[in-house]
């Protein structure tokens, strides 16, 4: 292969660096870029959806479908954004802010009922009934004090997830 | 480009548990009563996404690592090139007229030897295992090849079969030249093709296709009347099924495993300061491997034979499998990873996913049990 970091110039590590908002070190970025030129096997500049699929690890997760979806024809650049709220320097809103898009299919920036039970199959599976699924978020819900026809904003994803530990955390392997 | 398709059933049944290895400190928390929180995050299972994307032990199996650049100053980028010339100028050209000279000589005893002694079977065949071993040999003197065999030599009896670690197609040719072995190899194109379905073939070999389904009863099939046969030559299969390299060993198939005969185990590592032996056949053709072999300075390797198993009482095939090769891989230094070597050309089974969205669905249905 022998794509170093020849092929990616300081400038580029440093406009790469700044446009995830510094939560990649420069030796990190290197590596996401030799990884990234090794998923995108036929070098057209972003990885595909087959080329995701090579990753068995990947393939074999329940949310794999909707990941793909965001991050389908990044440029490198996107690619390090998407994600850089995996790092350990990434504050707790950034990690909210990913979920939240996780959840917002199709990014209104309200979650709505369906939202959720999309997730919620997609992490089930067949085996909860869809009765079942949508007794249990309704009853999660509303000892929230939400209703079935709330509309999520962030703040309330804020709320919700900001004061338990939540741990989102990927660490890039530099050599 | 190979195109993924979704695998068969029979990848399900070469795989035990995976959750054993995989990275998953995942969807657990299976106490306190449901709450909104629980259901929204979704944070262990995006992170085991993400880690699978930053960084994945399938592909490591499959990455050749080009070696540290060393001929980077005024002093030693002379060096090198001299090295160079001595390798394609020198080595190179004595190497080749080795190879043809063992090829002569090969062929002007081989085709006699076929065709006269068709009626004299046994020292038809001895003469012709000498034969293979012979031209072997010259294969591995062609690229300077150092091989030290450790363990006692493969006896030939019936009811055996030797089973080892891949990385390359020479993997066949080192083993051949101390003794002649019938291999089950994945039918090639091209000359190589050619060679397989002449000489190869007297040798008893076996060919499968990977892309055809059916294929797999049919091997298995031939694979058990060799094995039963007396004077057949000993059996090698390489159970990973695809080439690895070196440095890990994917999962074994089990085809090998459930014959009802002994496994003799054999670890093959390559010292990689010399050259890189892993065949990446999706990067280069056989024929450019062997000729980045033939310029290099040596091929140094060990093998060794292991210690023959038996299946043990109360065991599957499967757990027999992986217990050979955690044999193979401790004594070669290599890692286990808990793939199978055929996600190179599919994907893996949906059941694994489900397997995943079972054990969450069955922790949300139990806690909210505790709350009703």
């Amino acid at each position: 292969m022998g794509n170093s970091s020849s092929m990616l110039t300081q400038y580029d590590i440093e406009e790469v660096q700044e446009h995830c908002s510094n939560t990649f070190s420069q030796q990190e970025i290197v590596s996401l870029y030799q990884r990234f030129c090794q998923l995108d096997r036929n070098g057209c500049g972003f990885i595909s959806a087959e080329e995701f699929m090579t990753v068995p690890e990947f393939a074999v997760n329940p949310l794999s479908q909707r990941l793909f979806r965001m991050v389908d024809g990044l440029n490198f650049k996107e690619f390090v954004l998407f994600l850089s709220a995996f790092s350990s320097r990434a504050s707790l809103q950034q990690k909210v802010e990913f979920i939240f898009k996780v959840y917002d299919s199709d990014g209104n920036g309200k979650v709505t009922f369906n939202e959720m039970l999309d997730i919620l199959r997609d992490l089930t599976g067949q085996f909860i009934s869809e009765q079942q699924r949508e007794k249990v978020l309704t009853q999660v819900l509303e000892e929230a004090g939400y209703t079935k026809d709330s509309l999520l904003v962030q703040a309330d994803f804020m709320k919700i997830l900001g004061n338990s530990g939540l741990k989102m955390e990927v660490e890039v392997p530099v050599d | 480009m190979s195109k993924l398709n979704t695998s068969s059933s029979e990848l399900d049944l070469d795989r035990p548990n995976i959750e054993d290895y995989l990275p998953s400190g995942s969807i657990q928390e299976p106490h306190g009563t449901l709450r909104l929180r629980d259901l929204l995050d979704i944070s262990p299972t995006l992170t085991e996404a993400a880690g699978a994307i930053v960084d994945d032990s399938f592909t490591r199996c499959f990455k050749s690592n080009p070696p540290e650049p060393w001929n980077w100053n005024i002093y030693l980028f002379p060096l090198w090139c001299l090295g160079v010339v001595v390798r394609y100028g020198l080595l190179f050209p004595l190497r080749v007229l080795v190879l043809t000279i063992g090829w002569i000589i090969f062929l002007s005893c081989y085709f006699p030897v076929h065709f006269l002694l068709k009626g004299h079977d046994k020292l038809r065949k001895k003469l012709e295992r000498g034969l293979v071993e012979l031209i072997c040999s010259f294969f591995v003197a062609s690229w300077t090849g150092v091989v030290k065999y450790h363990g006692p030599r493969p006896s030939i009896r019936p009811k055996q079969i030797f089973v080892a670690n891949h990385t390359s197609m020479i993997d066949f040719v080192v083993l051949e030249q101390m003794t002649a072995f019938a291999v089950i190899m994945q039918k090639h194109p091209g000359w190589v093709g050619l060679l397989q379905s002449t000489i190869l073939e007297s040798l008893g070999c076996i060919w499968f296709n990977r892309s055809e389904s059916k294929d797999r009863e049919i091997v298995a099939r031939k694979l058990r009347e060799h094995v039963h046969g007396a004077d057949n030559n000993p059996l090698l299969v390489f159970p990973e099924g695809t080439c690895v390299n070196n440095h890990y060993t994917v999962m074994f198939k089990k085809g090998a495993f459930e014959l009802g005969c002994t496994v003799c185990p054999i670890a093959i590592k390559y010292n990689k300061i010399f050259v890189d032996a892993f065949w990446n056949s999706r990067k280069q053709s056989f024929t450019t491997h062997l000729l980045q072999l033939m310029t290099s300075w040596a091929v140094v390797c060990d093998v060794w034979y292991l210690e023959p198993q038996n299946l043990k009482p109360g065991e599957t095939p499967i757990e027999f499998a992986e217990r050979v090769r955690d044999i193979i891989s401790v004594r070669a230094g290599l890692k286990k990873v808990p793939w199978d070597g055929y996600l190179k050309y599919s994907r893996p089974s949906p059941k694994h996913r489900e397997r995943k969205q079972q054990s969450f669905a069955e922790s949300v249905l139990r806690r909210l049990e505790e709350i009703n």
